[in-house]
């Protein structure tokens, strides 16, 4: 079978070891049974109320994201390589963003721009100077990889601030154990569900040294008219912690304190799921009325810690991202494990001039933008749509970067006909406290569209359970 | 356990209560709506019942003329008018899913159908909706979700919450829809005794699901005394101020033990529990029905600000 892209389940020399079990299982699955236990699947989401509503596009608020039944596999030894390179990725944004905040040694000896840093939107002036326990900024890193081939993995992006997404891994688990627990039976699938208790205990490691007690963690969530709302309330339920919102938070002498029925209650770890532009009124946006006043000198006296750190943004910025490998080799003295995509920065002339002449092959994207909008997929995309990006490209050509488009892989997903391969990418969530810890799975979004190669959520993506094969 | 979450589960059942209540109000205006219109002068029933929630400015303004239609839609499916039954039902379900994982979810799942259901109901043709499948929907559903509090939440602070909520609200409501009755449904004084007065009597004592158990109680004399006596001073009888009062000092109490701690909330639900524990329903005619019940009406709000200061705001120490 001669395909463009590697397909997970089915290469040139035929079936692939990690998918052995599962050829039978869909193939002897009859059709009814197969809408059968989808609507099951999709009864228990709703359920559940995992729901995702999408900025802007109006429609109902409680939609589901399209679950696939048919499950990713990685052998432990394909996940061994990952895991080395994600938790060597990670070790080295946090080094960075300890640095850049501090000495800015990786700047003094010329490997990074100045100006990349310290005139980025992300940089933080308010923190420069400060160090958080431990030094760690950024506690859970997710990495979104993509594979082109049988031992290829690029990273395509990272997220240093609050990557989200990680309930669906928890619960995509959940609800194919429920539904299909022979396969479990019959696979060793190394288990994911004790990412909570890890999540929890690496927020507890970065209590702040004043803290003499058990550390009291809170999540602060933006409120429940966010999208995400639902992972907020299933991350806090699973980790035990009150869920908050600013107006249930407040600043007093040099710590922050909780309102409850009880009174006024210590607070020693946030974790929020609040941009830092919303964190604190009287240090950011005046206007933003989803913060804590006082909240960052509490922050910056060390009464309390915040995650991920406010400036962790930084280290995720689409700019900055070329320079990840770089940070690699200074900071850890490695060779990095996992390659970036090659990347054109528009802001460089020569670079500019490269991505204007192939804009129909490559990916452009914003440098500050996120969840696939914004984004113009030369090869998918038709000759208007190219030069109406174009005329944008040309007048602000900073705003850009540029990527071959990469021939992502495919993995066999249902469909109507009954399988049919669709592209995904991946993204596992490392934790980085003091310890660093990675579940042996993370989140596969397939674009369910024949050829699409646009896997988020909000354009139409869905999700799998995604299986890490545990060593004999 | 966070003051936000409280005021959440307290505010749940308060407007489940409320959606109730509305239902009842409905359903009051409805069956006095049956009446012969001997006498004339009595069509403006139904400004009576918007006055009673003060919404009267809000329809005229949105509708013009009292039609009948226009009010029932107006008091249960009208998203403009905040009391009526699905502002109700919508305000509690929120309330619900900003707390979900304080809540049961068979609470939850009760709640959350009701909104299901109202929605389903809303897209109806309103021809074919009569009030009572509308308000008997709005009991069942309302029976439904207290039913499912009672059989399966924990019996800590949070249910403690709820339970206030309830009790509160229905305090109110009582005192509210006897002044209805009282004072602004009758057209004259003139009219107490009349045939008109008992017939609106027993539509109040049906609206409140009382009128078989006054029967009961009091032999089947229909008379102004009795009813108030019912209505406010028997502690039997589940919507009657005082039982009502019983329930928020009993849940109170609960809160001071779970918490260890006694706050003025308690002293003021104490002093309101005394007054009316001992009251006679002579005493309350003596300073005037309906003079009483907005006494009864600000006092109950007073106690509902208490609570919200000692442990809904999270400031007090």
């Amino acid at each position: 079978m001669a395909e463009p892209y590697f397909n997970e389940m089915y290469d040139a020399s035929g079936l692939r070891a990690p998918y052995r079990m599962l050829e039978g299982w869909h193939q002897n699955m009859p059709a009814e049974f197969r809408a059968l236990k989808q609507a099951e699947a999709e009864d228990l989401f709703r359920r559940y109320g995992i729901t995702f509503a999408v900025y802007g596009e109006g429609g109902d608020p409680d939609r589901l994201i399209p679950f696939d039944m048919f499950p990713r596999v990685f052998t432990s030894e394909e996940w061994r390589k990952l895991e080395r390179g994600i938790k060597q990725r990670a070790r080295a944004l946090n080094a960075f963003l300890s640095d850049v905040y501090d000495r800015g040694e990786i700047i003094r000896a010329g490997r990074i721009p100045a100006d990349l840093v310290y005139r980025n939107e992300a940089y933080e002036i308010a923190v420069a100077g400060f160090r958080p326990p431990l030094g760690v900024f950024s506690h859970i890193v997710g990495i979104d990889l993509v594979r082109t081939g049988a031992d290829q993995f690029y990273v395509l992006e990272d997220n240093c601030r609050t990557p989200s997404g990680v309930s669906y891994m928890l619960e995509n688990r959940e609800v194919m154990m429920r539904m299909f627990p022979h396969l479990f039976q019959e696979n060793r699938v190394a288990p994911v569900d004790g990412y909570a208790r890890l999540l929890k205990r690496t927020l507890a490691s970065v209590a702040p040294e004043k803290c003499d007690r058990d550390p009291k963690v809170v999540l602060l969530t933006p409120g429940h008219f966010n999208s995400a709302y639902y992972e907020h309330s299933f991350l806090a339920d699973l980790m035990g912690i009150e869920m908050v919102e600013g107006q249930d938070l407040f600043v007093e002498g040099d710590f922050c304190y909780m309102r409850t029925t009880e009174g006024p209650q210590k607070v020693d770890v946030i974790y929020r799921r609040i941009d830092d532009a919303f964190l604190d009124p009287l240090c950011f946006r005046p206007d933003s009325a989803l913060g804590v006043p006082g909240l960052m000198n509490v922050y910056r006296s060390g009464g309390v810690t915040i995650c991920s750190a406010p400036g962790a943004g930084v280290a995720d910025d689409k700019a900055i991202y070329t320079y990840v490998p770089e940070m690699v080799r200074f900071y850890l003295g490695e060779a990095p494990i996992l390659e970036n995509v090659p990347t054109w920065q528009c802001a460089k002339a020569d670079d500019l001039k490269y991505v204007q002449e192939h804009i129909a092959e490559l990916v452009i994207k914003e440098v500050h933008g996120s969840g696939g909008y914004g984004m113009l997929v030369g090869p998918k995309s038709d000759k208007a749509t190219i030069e109406a990006f174009a005329a944008k490209l040309a007048a602000n050509p900073s705003n850009y970067i540029a990527q071959p488009t990469l021939a992502l892989s495919t993995c066999p997903t249902f469909v109507n006909e009954g399988i049919a391969p669709r592209h995904v990418d991946l993204r596992p969530y490392c934790l980085v406290g003091r310890d660093i810890e990675l579940v042996p799975g993370g989140l596969t979004r397939v674009a369910l569209t024949e050829g699409s190669l646009v896997v988020n959520s909000s354009q139409g993506g869905g999700v799998k359970d995604t299986w890490v094969i545990a060593e004999e | 356990m966070l003051s936000r979450t409280a005021a959440n589960l307290f505010w749940m059942t308060r407007y489940l209560e409320r959606s109730e209540t509305t239902a009842r109000l409905l359903d009051l205006g409805f069956r006095n709506a049956l009446l012969p219109n001997a006498g004339g002068g009595f069509r403006n029933e139904w400004s009576a019942i918007l006055q009673s929630k003060g919404v009267l400015d809000q329809f005229t303004e949105k509708y013009g003329e009292l039609k009948q239609r226009n009010v029932e839609s107006f008091l249960f499916f009208d998203l403009d008018n905040p009391s009526s039954v699905a502002s109700c039902i919508s305000s509690a379900r929120e309330n619900a899913r900003i707390v979900r994982t304080a809540l049961t979810s068979q609470v939850w799942d009760a709640i959350n159908t009701s909104f299901q259901e109202l929605k389903a109901l809303s897209r109806r043709e309103r021809s074919s909706l009569e009030v009572p499948e509308l308000t008997d929907w709005t009991l069942r559903t309302s029976a439904l979700i207290r039913g499912s509090i009672e059989a399966t939440q924990l019996r800590n602070d949070g249910f403690r919450f709820m339970n206030l909520g309830y009790a509160l609200e229905r305090a109110d409501n009582t005192a509210r829809l006897l002044d209805v009755k009282y004072y602004v449904l009758l057209p004259s004084v003139a009219y107490v005794g009349s045939g008109l007065d008992n017939y609106q009597w027993t539509t109040l004592l049906r609206a409140l699901s009382a009128h078989r158990a006054y029967n009961w109680a009091y032999g089947g004399e229909l008379s102004a005394k009795q009813i108030a006596h019912f209505l406010i001073l028997n502690p039997k009888f589940p919507r009657s101020l005082l039982s009502c009062t019983i329930e928020v000092n009993a849940h109170l109490d609960h809160l001071a033990r779970i918490y260890d701690r006694s706050t003025p909330a308690q002293e003021t639900a104490r002093t309101l529990l005394a007054e009316l524990a001992e009251a006679r329903i002579e005493d309350v005619f003596d300073e005037g029905l309906h003079e009483f019940l907005t006494r009864m009406i600000t006092e109950n709000a007073g106690l509902a600000k208490c609570i919200d200061d000692q442990y809904l705001i999270g400031e007090a120490r």
